[in-house]
């Protein structure tokens, strides 16, 4: 049976705006399940998911495994650490092991770029890409998306600029393809030195200055900044990088304008974002952490051929 | 070679030899190992096998002056004999062998093995390359004149780019004494480190840490300099960028002794390839655009680079069968080198076949001082026999080496070896040749 997304999500560059909108639409009704006092629908009963994670992930995991478990799927989480992973085996060993105990969907998050594709390429089961190293982590560019389109109505039209670490980040390029087939505008603001060296040809507009950047955007995301890549020789210390590319209730009142914050966390105060600026009136931040399981409910109700015009009576019953 | 082999007629092949500006069809009498004669309508001696060479080209056999033979150390993944014998049915007569062997080949007794495995294996020659340095370390110059005395016909530190300027220069001015080109892997290390493509579009989209053009381009230039200041005969392995080629122009039009080759992967294919993070298309440097690849064939065309060489890679399928970043570099070759020259830069107008043989034998005999090269009279009789028409598509299970890594497969060509012959012998036969 293959979904309306296909068998697998791996990136966001593959989709198509009509599949992108499903997804969003598909999330609003999971997003009460998580209000209510009992929290669990039994849509994914009798599904058995494996979420891998190679790297280091603390709300990706738990966001993942929260939505699985609001679903009543069975779910086991291994992290790198313990598995046999730590004993050398080899991804393609670690899938054909998962494949031998016929597991429904795997989330994988893995620190090599192309890896939830290798993954699904090699198995039958559901892939869904946790992250993989610096390509793309679309179930966070959909939450972003969500959070978006709750708060301006539509993303067409609508002028979104990320700023920071263009180069190393996955939610970087999830967020640029999925913004852009959305049919919002997309810009990028950060050193050159942390932007790819293509940037242009993803058809963004490149910001040097962030008060350029928060002039023209209705909406900042601001990526975080990895502490190595100070060490790396891109930057020259974190000091000067918030002197420079932070995003300050200064800065931000400057602009004639209100602009809207997002994170995808975790966040580091005082470097790319200042308190006042995560705390204060305009951030979304945490809407999209409860996004987050939203979203990866309805990726995984899709991927496991849930039809999405019965989402609705799928929090109540067991209808599937 | 273990006795004299019988004659050999080759009977109404169009010869193509540049070296002696032949250019007809006409026979061609191998005898003792040697050329004995050419001429339209030679007789057969008595015993002499007669080959039809009707419908193909004779040329001067192949030279392949930068290849892998993983011997001594990984014969898991190709030895000596494998390579040697893959060699001969791609049409090669002679190959040269990198030394990034386990151990480095650094040595005169590294370098003799070499030569008595292939002298084993009976199949194309191997001539081996000794390394620059002791152990490939880039610190001190290993020993050239006893490598040399002991058959190496030219020293590189291969894969290992020679960082220190100090040393390549005392390479460029050491080898003077004895004749041989120095080979460099032109990659600065800082710039390309951690890198696993080529860096554009491509990589960024894939979220792959690309390797600049710069990368290679700023150690050609700085090796041109230093064969300037020294003399010496530098040789460029594997071009890829159209920033390189600019760079060797200069050079050669300064009257520099610079000499480059190009292997047929960067001839053919681009950094599209990678899509879907295909590790079969992953080598060192990596597969660029396509205006880099039209600069490089217009580059082969007008000689500004010199030869045609594989950098024949073979890699145990485990290895690449992996995340793309931790998959090695490199691809196999040796069996599909001809066919690729052939069907893409022949057929698609670039090149005639002339300049595919002098690509491909006259000048890498020529620059690396190696037998062949040339049919004319008395020199040895390492000749390849080449159908330019015949149609096979690429299935790596059929291929001699033992690697399979190769990001051709299931590519239709056009052109094959239809004879190979060392020093009279007869390597390789195709299939259905007479």
């Amino acid at each position: 049976m293959t979904s309306a997304l296909g068998k697998d999500l791996l990136d966001l560059e593959s989709l198509t705006p009509d599949q992108i909108r499903l997804v969003l639409d598909t999330a609003v009704p999971f997003k009460e399940i998580s209000e209510r006092a009992i929290k669990k629908v039994p849509a994914l009963r009798g599904q058995t998911i494996v979420n891998l994670f190679f790297e280091a992930s603390t709300r990706t995991r738990i966001s993942f495994e929260f939505a699985e478990k609001r679903l009543s799927a069975d779910t086991v989480s291994i992290a790198s650490s313990g598995s046999s992973v730590q004993k050398g085996e080899t991804l393609v060993d670690t899938a054909r092991n998962l494949e031998a105990m016929r597991i429904d969907m795997v989330v994988i998050r893995h620190g090599a770029s192309g890896a939830a594709r290798f993954l699904a390429d090699r198995i039958e089961s559901n892939v869904i890409n946790a992250g993989d190293g610096t390509h793309e982590h679309p179930t966070q560019g959909l939450l972003d998306l969500l959070t978006l389109r709750d708060h301006f109505g539509s993303l067409e039209g609508l002028r979104v600029c990320i700023v920071g670490d263009v180069l190393h980040s996955r939610v970087a390029r999830s967020n640029i393809w999925g913004l852009k087939k959305m049919g919002a505008e997309v810009a990028v603001c950060g050193p050159k030195s942390l932007l790819p060296y293509s940037i242009a040809d993803f058809g963004v507009t490149v910001f040097s200055r962030v008060e350029e950047a928060i002039e023209w955007a209705q909406a900042l995301n601001i990526l975080r900044l990895q502490l190595e890549r100070m060490h790396a020789g891109y930057i020259p210390s974190l000091r000067e990088y918030n002197r420079v590319f932070g995003v300050s209730r200064e800065r931000l009142e400057r602009a004639t304008h209100d602009v809207l914050i997002l994170h995808p966390g975790p966040m580091n105060r005082g470097v790319e974002i200042d308190s006042d600026v995560a705390d204060g009136p305009h951030s979304v931040i945490l809407n999209q952490v409860t996004n987050g399981v939203a979203v990866r409910m309805a990726v995984l109700y899709l991927l496991a051929g849930g039809r999405p015009e019965l989402a609705e009576a799928a929090k109540g019953g067991g209808e599937r | 070679m273990p006795q004299t082999p019988r004659d050999l007629l080759l009977r109404g092949g169009h010869v193509i030899d540049p070296a002696s500006g032949r250019d007809e069809v006409t026979d061609v009498l191998l005898r003792d190992g040697r050329v004995e004669a050419t001429g339209r309508g030679l007789g057969a001696p008595d015993g002499a096998e007669v080959l039809d060479c009707d419908g193909a080209f004779v040329a001067p056999g192949f030279i392949d002056v930068h290849c892998h033979l993983r011997e001594p150390g990984r014969e898991d993944v190709e030895t000596i004999a494998t390579g040697a014998r893959a060699a001969a049915a791609g049409g090669f007569t002679a190959i040269c062998a990198m030394p990034n062997t386990e151990p480095v080949t650094d040595n005169q007794a590294a370098v003799g093995f070499i030569i008595r495995q292939a002298m084993r294996a009976a199949a194309a020659r191997v001539h081996p390359i000794g390394a620059i340095s002791v152990g490939q370390k880039g610190e001190s110059l290993a020993e050239f004149g006893e490598m040399v005395a002991a058959g190496a016909v030219a020293v590189s530190d291969d894969g290992r780019p020679v960082v220190s300027a100090h040393l390549m220069r005392t390479a460029l001015e050491y080898a003077q004494t004895f004749g041989i080109p120095v080979i460099d892997h032109c990659e600065e290390l800082t710039l390309a480190q951690g890198g696993s493509m080529n860096e554009g579009i491509v990589s960024a989209r894939l979220g792959l840490k690309g390797i600049p053009s710069e990368a290679e381009e700023i150690m050609v230039i700085r090796d041109i300099l230093l064969a300037r200041r020294t003399g010496g005969h530098v040789h460029l392995a594997h071009m890829s960028t159209k920033g390189s080629v600019e760079l060797i122009r200069w050079g050669k039009e300064r009257g520099i002794n610079v000499t480059a080759e190009v292997t047929p992967h960067h001839l053919t294919l681009t950094e599209q390839e990678v899509e879907g993070y295909r590790t079969a298309a992953k080598m060192n440097p990596p597969l660029r655009t396509a205006e880099d690849v039209e600069v490089l064939r217009e580059a082969l065309r007008d000689g500004t680079i010199d030869l045609v060489a594989t950098d024949h890679a073979p890699h145990h399928y485990d290895a690449k069968d992996r995340e793309f970043a931790d998959a090695p570099f490199g691809i196999v070759g040796l069996e599909t080198a001809l066919a690729l020259v052939v069907t893409e830069l022949v057929d698609g107008g670039v090149i005639d076949f002339r300049t595919l043989v002098d690509r491909m034998s006259t000048r890498p005999a020529r620059l690396f001082h190696l037998p062949g090269g040339t049919l004319a009279a008395r020199t040895p009789a390492d000749v390849t026999v080449f159908d330019p028409k015949v149609g096979w598509e690429v299935d790596p299970a059929t291929f001699l080496s033992k690697g399979r890594n190769t990001p051709y497969s299931g590519r239709k060509l056009r052109g094959r070896a239809r004879f190979t012959i060392v020093a009279g012998r007869l390597v390789h036969r195709a299939d259905d040749a007479k």
